[in-house]
């Protein structure tokens, strides 16, 4: 049987793949937030899991304004990093798991969430940049991904309950998956930040440091929050952390934090970043 | 009875939500279309020969020749649509916050340095400002 054995939350800031990409990554400015992914690269490297199932939005880059789903799961056999207006990043393709994305597709909506199926997504930052930051920079990525992508650029996007919830059905339809795997869920996107406007560059570490806090230990009352809450006391893109909740909900109600980390700022955002293994 | 909206009195922001996704659809596509890379080329060509593909208002059009950012904004862009002009432009996100704000890029750079821009006094309308120009 398939099991979920960890979750990991990363934000997936694209001047941080851009740094990596452009050999900066020594550099003092980021070598404070590659450091702290220092213990999570052997970390994942022990583990060695089969499958991630990769929770991040599209950027405008896959879906335009012409469509929008709020969740979609893509079940291609493989999948290209995209370019999203100066060329895409040089990193490996993103290899699918065609059998087990078409059966956590049938598990979910049988389950009551009518997702989208998607097979052929070219994936932007949302999803490159947390590989980059967890692997470094291997010829192929060491495991397959499921890219599961939420809206969260047109208002509203789901609920934080709603996206815990899906957490949730996707444990269950890993969890009747027959194939012995080991299976980790990756929330992505956040902390706190602006990327528009007059109040762009708000960053409120106070919020980030109470979601780190309460995600792993009260996730359930966390996903009760607003939307508002996190627009007004998170910047408009920090709405992003509902795909955290995601992560969260496929885990047990008790898990093992082994790793935090926090830092401002990558760019306009600030970085977060949990590995939680359930125990 | 139209839509609760408990979102209009951030300040300095603008949520991008239907009523804005229908009124920028049109210069928001018009962004999408520079992910190709011949598109890039032309629009950087003739740039306002190009924007007249697109069925957005002069305003918009106007907006998008003098990369004024907060004018998109306020006409239904969103920023991860408006990143493929600065993309193309070869500016980054930072570059383009700065403008938004109203900072030149090294003011901006530095209050990033220092923690950014803080929540006391930016989070609801009327509230004093505490940092930048809002």
């Amino acid at each position: 049987m398939a099991r979920i054995s960890a979750g990991v939350a990363s934000s997936h800031v694209p001047a941080i793949g851009a740094a990596l990409d452009n050999q900066k990554q020594t550099e003092p400015y980021w070598q404070k937030i590659f450091s702290g992914f220092d213990y999570s690269k052997q970390w994942l490297v022990d583990q060695n899991p089969d499958v991630v199932l990769l929770v991040y939005n599209d950027h405008a880059t896959a879906f335009d304004a012409n469509l929008v789903p709020t969740f979609a799961i893509a079940c291609g056999d493989s999948f290209d990093p995209a370019d999203e207006g100066w060329g895409a990043r040089p990193v490996p393709k993103v290899v699918g798991h065609p059998v087990l994305a078409s059966h956590i597709i049938q598990s979910v909506i049988q389950d009551d969430f009518d997702i989208t199926m998607v097979r052929d997504l070219a994936v932007d930052h949302g999803l490159t940049v947390p590989l980059s930051l967890m692997c470094g920079q291997p010829e192929e990525w060491p495991f397959k991904v499921i890219p599961i992508a939420v809206n969260v650029v047109l208002y509203p996007p789901p609920s934080g309950r709603r996206c815990f919830q899906l957490g949730q059905a996707l444990r269950r339809a890993v969890e009747s998956f027959d194939e012995d795997l080991d299976v980790q869920v990756w929330g992505t996107g956040g902390m706190s930040h602006q990327l528009q406007g007059p109040r762009a560059g708000f960053i409120n570490s106070e919020f980030d440091r109470q979601f780190l806090d309460k995600i792993v230990s009260h996730p359930a009352d966390l996903a009760e929050m607003p939307h508002v809450d996190y627009l007004r006391f998170a910047g408009s893109e920090g709405v992003e952390l509902i795909m955290w909740l995601i992560m969260r909900g496929a885990l047990n109600e008790s898990v093992a934090l082994k790793h935090r980390f926090y830092h401002v700022p990558a760019s306009n955002t600030a970085v977060g970043h949990l590995i939680l293994e359930n125990r | 009875m139209p839509l609760h909206k408990p979102y209009t009195d951030i300040p300095g922001t603008t949520i991008f939500d239907a009523d804005m996704a229908r009124k920028g659809h049109h210069l928001n596509q018009f962004c999408m279309s520079l992910l190709k890379q011949d598109n890039r080329g032309q629009f950087k060509k003739h740039e306002a020969a190009y924007l007249e593909q697109w069925p957005m208002s002069q305003d918009q059009k106007q907006a998008v020749l003098c990369r004024d950012y907060n004018a998109m904004i306020a006409s239904g862009g969103n920023i991860y649509y408006l990143a493929k002009i600065f993309s193309c432009d070869g500016l980054s996100f930072q570059h383009a916050a700065s403008i938004m704000t109203g900072m030149s890029e090294q003011d901006y750079l530095q209050m990033m340095l220092a923690g950014g821009r803080p929540p006391e006094g930016n989070c609801y309308s009327g509230e004093a400002n505490q940092n930048g120009k809002n």
